[in-house]
């Protein structure tokens, strides 16, 4: 067991040696496969800021009920309380006429026109809030149904037409990033592959001599295994920096847009959940690529006769 | 130990270069394989070191039939196996230490063993304290005595040279021999290929010519008419 792993080891930084030798031909390969993992990353980063920037869905869709004029605030609140009941309702906020006439007074800058009016235009209104989980179009469409069906509602409106829009970027925006992760995975894969199999045809005498004296395939194989794995690795400790350093430089401008339209959001960086991805998908990629390459080179290396 | 029978070796070219051959070696012997170039010597040796198979004929080393070795068993075969070549093949980018400790690593020994036992064969090849040495910084004797090293330094049961000497001086050639004759008093199987008959004659080990692919006689002492013909 101990001489397993002390082959491992030798072979792990047998590998380190050589990659550190050739420091320009490693960075370049290190520089490609770091970009091509930035990419995916950056373009997650995007998605998951752009769906915390807009608070989530839940918050954004709200349904409103105007009643008739000639409906009396006891009966409204009596609605208001059956909505409550529903499981697709998360909060209702009853707003009287009274209580929108001087909302209305005070910042529509109307007050003069609205003092001439002999009574209150404005009627009755719930603001419904959807649960979280009923959110979805037909969800909404089902709710809107319950609410117009009282014959004291004049009319329900569902402010939700942006939300699906921007539920359809979002979901364009996720299919984009997968495309672009098997892409630029595949691109890795051949990077990786190439840079493999130049390393094995550069060390032939090398595993030809291995052979000779014994070295299984295994054995041979194993140095390739891990220069594979460290080019993955190295290229995503790149990609997490160049997008750790953007995600920096963008702070102070997207927190300065989001101050503009009064919101507290800040941009967030990739999380452990992405940084374990992009090094699992470095590290399995190198491993792979490494692997395709030495399967398909190594074998028709034998030592001369 | 080795067993040749009847083994013909047909090259893709369609060359012939072993028609037939039949011959036996026995454990702890140290046989010369004589013939001009061209002969078939060293392709005895390349289908010992599992490098070719036979087209006919069937080889047996150590009691295994190498046509029913497996070819996930042919490393820990070639493990029991000390080669040396014309040309040393070492690795010159790594020190001599490095190319003798190739095979032990290859076997998985450990590092305290290792040391102990590339520094023995460094020793018994006279080259103790040139561990640290790059191969292009030794001469081509000592190079080849490196070569020597890395074959021994696993304690093969069989050794196999390929024109051994074909670089060296005449006094250099029989140091190198000797060695080998060291080798075989420990009990180790060497088949050694050469046509430097000067050599062959001064050591009177067993001798097996070959002639066009063909085994023209064995003998313990090389009979001038069967190497000076043609």
């Amino acid at each position: 067991m101990l001489g397993y792993l002390t082959h491992h080891a030798q072979a792990l930084l047998g590998s380190i040696g050589r990659l550190v030798r050739t420091p320009f031909a490693t960075a370049l390969t290190v520089l490609v496969i770091g970009l091509a993992l930035a990419l995916p990353l950056a373009l997650a980063l995007f998605v998951s800021n752009a769906m915390r920037a807009t608070g989530g869905f839940t918050g954004a869709v709200e349904v409103s009920v105007y009643f008739k004029p000639e409906v009396a605030m006891a009966r409204v609140q009596q609605l208001a309380q059956s909505a409550r009941g529903r499981a697709d309702v998360a909060t209702v906020q009853v707003i009287s006429a009274a209580d929108a006439l001087k909302e209305f007074r005070q910042y529509s800058g109307f007050g003069a026109a609205l003092q001439s009016l002999g009574q209150n235009p404005l009627p009755n209104v719930l603001h419904v809030l959807p649960a979280g989980n009923a959110s979805g179009p037909a969800d909404l469409a089902a709710l809107q149904h319950y609410l117009a069906a009282w014959p004291e509602v004049d009319l329900v409106q569902v402010d939700a037409e942006w939300v699906l829009r921007f539920n359809a970027i979002l979901a364009l925006l996720r299919r984009v990033l997968g495309i672009a992760t098997v892409l630029l995975g595949a691109g890795v894969l051949g990077v990786i592959g190439n840079t493999i199999r130049l390393e094995i045809q550069g060390r032939r005498t090398e595993i030809e001599v291995v052979r000779l004296v014994g070295g299984s395939t295994g054995f041979v194989r194993r140095p390739f295994l891990y220069a594979g794995m460290l080019y993955g690795l190295w290229g995503a400790g790149l990609a997490w920096a160049l997008v750790a350093v953007a995600v920096l430089v963008l702070r102070a401008p997207v927190a300065m847009l989001a101050q503009l339209y009064g919101s507290s959001f800040t941009l967030s960086g990739p999380g452990l959940q992405q940084l374990g991805l992009v090094f699992g998908a470095g590290l399995s990629l190198g491993w792979l690529g490494a692997w395709l390459a030495a399967a398909r080179h190594l074998r028709g290396i034998e030592p001369r006769a | 130990m080795i067993l040749f029978e009847r083994v013909t070796k047909r090259y893709p070219n369609g060359r012939e270069a072993l028609r037939a051959a039949t011959f036996s070696i026995d454990r702890g012997e140290m046989v010369f394989l004589t013939g001009r170039s061209g002969a078939g010597k060293s392709t005895v040796l390349k289908l010992i070191a599992m490098l070719e198979r036979p087209t006919r004929g069937t080889v047996v080393v150590n009691g295994q039939n190498l046509a029913a070795l497996k070819s996930r068993h042919l490393p820990a075969y070639r493990r029991a196996l000390g080669v040396v070549f014309q040309e040393h093949r070492l690795l010159d980018d790594r020190p001599v230490f490095d190319n003798v400790a190739l095979p032990l690593v290859v076997a998985g020994a450990s590092q305290s063993d290792m040391g102990k036992r590339v520094r023995a064969a460094l020793d018994q090849v006279g080259l103790l304290g040139k561990e640290r040495m790059l191969p292009n910084e030794l001469s081509v004797g000592e190079q080849q005595r490196v070569g020597i090293a890395r074959a021994v330094v696993a304690k093969p049961a069989v050794l196999i040279a390929d024109e051994p000497t074909g670089n060296l001086d005449p006094a250099l050639a029989l140091e190198v021999m000797k060695l080998f004759r060291r080798f075989q008093d420990v009990g180790v199987t060497v088949i050694v290929a050469t046509h430097d008959l000067h050599v062959v004659h001064e050591f009177g080990q067993r001798t097996i010519v070959l002639d066009d692919g063909q085994i023209q006689g064995s003998a313990d002492v090389p009979l001038p008419s069967m190497t000076a013909t043609r």
